[in-house]
């Protein structure tokens, strides 16, 4: 089908527009006629919530790079002169370090929706796999600019992650004097990471965030039961259970972004240190190589990560098993929708073993994320062995435990 | 630190704790390490406070150990300290309003003279926490096995001489059955773990005092923004919570039609 310039035939100035630009179309086809089901909940809110964070963190960001000198001698100094002689320079800098935090909250959240309602499953297969990409390319981002401040956390976990590389055979060693750009992290690895940080990964995020949409719009959203409401319409084509995402959406979202904005205003004016966990205590020391920190804990968004990397016991004194299991723990996400063989998509029609396993799957996953950031003992290693195992025995058993249970009728249309 | 009402202030208090709260339990986590001897929470509200503890940091503090972030000029309009009398009275250098805080000590010296450079303090409240900082200062003693002839309990081999000496006087290790006593006489184990052997010029209430005003200026010089930020937070929340009530009846009106 070709396309046709200005399909509503609108006159005048926006007429002159969509004669030449889809003003009018991409707003109908986006906004005004994009038909989401109207049976939302509350986990609904956190896609658009993730929306603002990451405007929140671009424009932030653009202000601080304004001031911020990616420099090891001069980069802890420029933060302090953020904090104390740009005006308003702390509120950016609280709003970008407690964004980033939120940023994960948000996004995980987020996932355990899609997890929980089957939304990626078919033929919202694609827009998990963006949003799998996203969670990728937002960790590389969180570890880019967490290095950035140059403190004592920062450069520590920057040596734990490039080790991370020097696990791989034979090459590994060199592979971190690559990518770090001297023998340990220096001035070079926090220049690349600086540019990293403010240019490849947030333009990789924007288009992906962009292609997430575009795949969504294109199959419609899912909803707290997983049926299709495409497949009853009324004369129009409007799918009988589908409200125009402007305006009802828009507003609805507009009550969750303000009750966000409270607890992210109170975290920012009034606890923007989070306890130590948003601003880490030995981030207030500059970087020194020569003095590491009593325990190196990482970002509290990477605890479930780290707790999985050293469950895993060392083989032939190589932790080399212990990163794969790691990178797996993130790459299996990938694969969820061809794993979960279960028909139903939401977890209200689904039997009573899914429903737990899948509650208990939540559970585990905080619970490996506070492990991560605890100093290791026995019982938290034991803890973090049987929970590891448990985040990969969920995946698998999606591929057949649905056979071992009776599921609930799945409604026709939507319930309120 | 610009005058705030006194109704903003009367709030900030309020959901700092309430906030505070929300992550305190991570607070406890990430604190780790050994327990500390003394508790103490910063106030930077108190203006007198703060004063007092910017002439206790220049007179007993700032020969050693600078605060390389920290202006005068900020000091001086944040405290409420006219400019002359700042450079009259806390200024030991004949450097300019807007310098930084820099120590009398030559670097190398530093480290000839105590083992090790005595380390920039401006942003150490916040690296080690207020309780730390606090009871650092209360916690130096008489060990003949130290170069200094002085320990500390909370940095244990700590190269720094007590300077305060004049202040709290000298304290030895409390003996452990003179501990087990005095914890089971208050009922709740949390004894004073010195012994003082020589008195000095303040009292303890007052020594607490002193200490205690110090750490508020540390705390204040760690984040001068910190009662700005409380202050807006105020505003922006009852901002947020009007907009909140507009937005959820907005809400309503349009979701009237959806049933």
């Amino acid at each position: 089908m070709a396309i046709v310039p200005n399909p509503y035939k609108t006159t005048g100035f926006l007429g002159w527009i969509d004669d030449r630009f889809p003003l009018t179309k991409l707003w109908r086809d986006h906004l005004t006629e994009y038909y989401a089901p109207k049976n939302f909940n509350f986990w609904y809110y956190f896609g658009s919530l993730a929306m603002l964070v990451l405007v929140n963190q671009l424009l932030t960001g653009i202000w601080l790079a304004m001031h911020y000198k990616p420099d090891a001698a001069l980069a802890f100094g420029s933060v302090e002169y953020i904090m104390r002689d740009v005006p308003w320079g702390n509120i950016l800098r609280y709003m970008h370090s407690t964004g980033a935090s939120m940023f994960f909250v948000v996004v995980y959240l987020h996932m355990f929706r899609g997890l929980i309602y089957g939304s990626y499953k078919k033929p919202r297969e694609l827009i998990w796999i963006f949003g799998c990409l996203i969670f990728l390319v937002l960790m590389a981002e969180g570890f880019a600019g967490y290095v950035l401040p140059w403190g004592q956390m920062s450069y520590w976990g920057a040596n734990v992650i490039f080790n991370l590389f020097g696990t791989i055979p034979v090459v590994g060693p060199d592979i971190v004097v690559w990518i770090q750009g001297d023998y340990i992290p220096a001035d070079a690895t926090l220049n690349r990471l600086f540019s990293l940080h403010v240019v490849l990964l947030p333009f990789a995020l924007v288009g992906l965030v962009i292609a997430h949409l575009i795949a969504l719009h294109e199959v419609g959203s899912n909803n707290p039961d997983g049926v299709e409401i495409k497949k009853h319409k009324n004369e129009n084509g409007v799918p009988l259970d589908g409200i125009p995402f402007h305006p009802y959406y828009t507003v609805k979202d507009v009550v969750g972004v303000v009750v966000f904005l409270i607890i992210f205003v109170g975290l920012i004016c009034f606890a923007p240190d989070g306890g130590g966990y948003l601003l880490e205590k030995p981030n207030f020391q500059e970087a020194n190589p020569l003095v590491t920190p009593e325990h190196i804990a990482p970002a509290w968004y990477f605890g479930a990560f780290y707790a999985m990397l050293r469950a895993t016991p060392s083989m032939f004194g190589s932790a080399l098993p212990g990163v794969i299991v790691m990178f797996a723990a993130v790459l299996i996400l990938f694969f969820l929708p061809w794993l979960d063989k279960n028909p139903i998509k939401s977890i209200r029609y689904k039997g009573m073993i899914t429903r737990v396993t899948t509650v208990v799957f939540g559970i585990v996953y905080m619970m490996l994320n506070y492990l991560g950031m605890q100093a290791p003992t026995d019982l938290g290693t034991l803890l973090s062995q049987i929970g590891t195992v448990y985040y990969f025995y969920f995946f698998f058993s999606l591929l057949f435990i649905h056979k071992l249970e009776s599921s609930r009728p799945v409604p026709e249309r939507v319930t309120a | 630190m610009k005058p705030s009402s006194p109704i903003i202030k009367k709030w900030a208090a309020p959901l700092a704790l309430a906030f505070g709260a929300l992550t305190a339990s991570a607070g406890v986590l990430a604190a780790g390490g050994g327990a500390l001897p003394y508790s103490y929470e910063a106030d930077v509200d108190n203006l007198p406070s703060l004063q007092r503890g910017a002439k206790y940091y220049m007179a007993y503090c700032s020969g050693c150990h600078s605060m390389q972030f920290m202006r005068y000029s900020r000091i001086a309009s944040d405290l409420e300290i006219p400019e002359q009398m700042l450079r009259d009275n806390l200024m030991f250098t004949d450097g300019n309003i807007g310098d930084t805080i820099a120590s009398a000590m030559p670097a190398e010296k530093g480290e000839d003279w105590f083992g090790q450079r005595p380390p920039d303090l401006t942003l150490e409240t916040r690296a080690r926490g207020e309780d730390w900082v606090y009871s650092y200062l209360k916690s130096f003693y008489v060990d003949p096995e130290r170069p200094m002839g002085v320990n500390n309990l909370v940095l244990a081999g700590a190269s720094m001489p007590h300077v305060l000496w004049e202040q709290q006087g000298w304290q030895v290790l409390a003996s452990e059955d003179h501990d087990e006593k005095e914890g089971g006489h208050d009922g709740h184990g949390h004894a004073d773990p010195f012994d003082s052997v020589r008195k000095g010029a303040l009292s303890p209430a007052e020594y607490d005092k002193f200490v205690g005003d110090l750490v508020n200026f540390m705390a204040y010089a760690a984040e001068p923004g910190r009662t700005d930020r409380q202050a807006l937070g105020v505003k922006v929340l009852v901002y947020l919570f009007v907009l909140l009530g507009f937005a959820y009846l907005l809400k309503k009106e349009y979701w009237r039609d959806i049933h």
